[in-house]
């Protein structure tokens, strides 16, 4: 008795005692943090003043690289291209994803190796991942139009059309990335309470009514956070879409990254490059509080 | 008479039902192979592009089943290419990059929990949704004027964009589910700080360890960019290498699939052992802070 007095006693003193020397837990990484990811942001914003090319002298403009974005086709275009492939990639896989946790969530035989197979494109090495598409694409020897002429379509183009190529690489972004969506509402679907399924069975309510007005509303916050890491990685994707199509044909698939990354590491353009990273961070930060924003309104309604 | 005459739609009606659920359960299994079926199947033709021979690889009608199947393609691939260098440079970048984000990331990981400073997660949120490419623009410059570029330790440290965000994320969820009492009681008993760290709850987070391991070599061993832009010739990693070196004008086909099987097996055979731990790495920032 007297000892558990004395230790709530000592308690507050120990404990600000404690919280003091978390700090030096934390600390090193911080530096870490502060040297690779913090620093960059500043110097990003830093550089987007300048003119300057890497080998040249920098000159400041102040907002002249973000005036001339406002007005540059090339970039406009590149946002356009890139809202188009997000609408896409987001869109397609939840709802596929979705219909596969269904499938998921369910017994039956092999579950779990099915299961770890459908995962599998997700955590493969994107770079692998699309030179097997590029050479699946290939419109003579691909084994796509192959499949194609199976069912009796025509052949297509696909990435080699500048009308198809972003539809193209959405489809190789579907086969990557709705095994995480699956993943992420088989989630919900382990939470989900029992009792209103029994009521509303009770009541004579339909499959599809029990999924429509029992299952989506209560899968809501987790459709929202699948939406909301689906378009942040849509938005950022590069490593397919620049091994596949480079952003071509001609410029008919590139996207901000891809417009980025040529005017940082080919151009070497390095102060109009920050101002897009500038602009392109905007545009997600936007993004993800809109669907945020979403969410809270589905909330309260 | 009159008894069969009653069971008989008793019975017609079993039969009905019996049908229904075959029918039914063909239609679930229908769904479940179309689903499953183009993730096996894309890396089933990565297989087998990499065991057929060019002749094979290029006919029309596409030759599905390799035979005889044949391992020339592996050979080709490192015997004409350094693919054993960028091999191991990849295992450097990832290896070091991980061991120096589980040295700061596993105490950061435990100060956020045991403080409490959960704002520090939503850096991670940031981190995460910032595009790679623009790290590298920075980076590349600050590289260049110290004369790092084309080295490894330049990688390592790019690197760390990648490791040490998941690593803390990982470690501070998996300090908070730890229970307190027994470094309280540690505590009490007069260890310091540090001392109840490393000697208590360390050990007991050790599985949280393990799946933060694998997810920063995996992310990392993933990268492309960072490689493709900062590495030179000779220290390039894997996946750069596979798109800048082996590219489609100097390989046919089986040889590039091959070397897209040794860029992605030693992933694939990680995620084995992490399984259910996946989707909390793939979504660290977002279900927590969003």
């Amino acid at each position: 008795m007297s000892s558990s007095v004395a230790l709530s006693r000592a308690r507050p003193g120990f404990l600000a005692r404690r919280q003091k020397s978390y700090v030096y837990f934390i600390v090193p990484a911080l530096l870490v943090v502060g040297a690779v990811i913090i620093f960059p942001w500043l110097f990003t914003v830093w550089m987007s003043a300048f003119d300057w090319k890497i080998g040249s002298v920098a000159h400041f403009i102040g907002l002249e690289n973000y005036t001339k974005l406002a007005t540059n086709q090339r970039f406009h275009e590149a946002i356009v291209h890139t809202l188009y492939f997000t609408v896409l990639a987001v869109v397609v896989p939840l709802v596929l994803g979705t219909a596969a946790a269904l499938i998921f969530h369910r017994q039956f035989p092999l579950r779990g190796l099915l299961r770890s197979v459908f995962t599998m494109p997700m955590m493969a090495t994107p770079v692998a991942v699309a030179l097997v598409w590029t050479m699946m694409f290939h419109p003579q020897q691909g084994v796509l139009n192959y499949l194609l002429s199976l069912v009796g379509l025509p052949p297509s183009l696909w990435v080699y059309s500048p009308t198809l190529v972003i539809p193209s690489l959405v489809l190789v972004e579907i086969w990557h990335w709705t095994p995480l969506v699956m993943l992420i509402v088989l989630g919900g679907l382990a939470a989900l309470p029992t009792e209103p399924y029994e009521s509303a069975r009770l009541d004579g309510a339909s499959e599809w009514q029990l999924f429509r007005y029992i299952t989506l509303p209560l899968l809501a916050p987790f459709l929202v956070v699948a939406a909301v890491i689906r378009t942040i990685d849509a938005v950022k994707a590069f490593d397919t879409i620049y091994v596949i199509s480079q952003g071509g044909p001609g410029t008919a698939s590139e996207t901000i990254n891809l417009y980025l990354y040529l005017q940082a590491f080919a151009f070497y353009n390095v102060g109009n490059a920050s101002a897009v990273v500038v602009v392109f961070f905007a545009i997600i930060l936007a993004l993800a509080l809109l669907l945020l924003y979403v969410r809270q309104r589905a909330k309260w309604t | 008479m009159d008894l069969t005459a009653r069971s008989l739609p008793v019975s017609s009606l079993a039969v009905r039902g019996r049908w229904r659920r075959r029918l039914r359960k063909l239609g679930f299994a229908l769904s479940v192979v179309v689903i499953v079926s183009p993730a096996i199947l894309v890396f089933l033709w990565m297989l087998s592009l990499s065991l057929k021979t060019e002749i094979d690889n290029v006919a029309y009608p596409p030759v599905f089943i390799p035979s005889p199947p044949t391992l020339a393609n592996f050979v080709q691939v490192f015997a004409e290419n350094s693919m054993g260098l960028y091999f191991w440079n990849s295992i450097v970048v990832s290896g070091m990059a991980t061991l120096i984000a589980l040295a700061v990331g596993i105490p950061a990981g435990y100060g956020i929990a045991r403080s409490q400073a959960h704002k520090l997660t939503v850096l991670i949120l940031i981190a995460r949704m910032t595009p790679a490419l623009s790290y590298l623009i920075p980076l590349f410059t600050v590289f260049q004027f110290l004369g790092l570029n084309n080295t490894l330790t330049a990688l390592v440290i790019t690197h760390l964009v990648i490791t040490v965000p998941i690593v803390v994320y990982i470690m501070a969820g998996h300090f908070e589910t730890l229970p307190r009492e027994l470094e309280e009681a540690a505590q009490i008993d007069g260890a310091g700080v540090w001392t109840t760290f490393r000697h208590v709850a360390m050990p007991l987070a050790r599985p949280g360890i393990v799946v933060g391991t694998i997810l920063a070599f995996i992310f990392s061993w993933n990268n492309f960019v960072f490689g493709a832009v900062l590495a030179g010739r000779a220290t390039r990693t894997l996946p750069a290498a596979v798109y800048n070196v082996l590219t489609f004008e100097q390989l046919a086909w089986g040889p590039l699939a091959a070397a897209a099987i040794v860029v992605t097996l030693p992933v694939l055979l990680l995620t084995i052992v992490i399984q259910k731990e996946i989707v909390v790495g793939m979504t660290a920032g977002g279900v927590k802070g969003g």
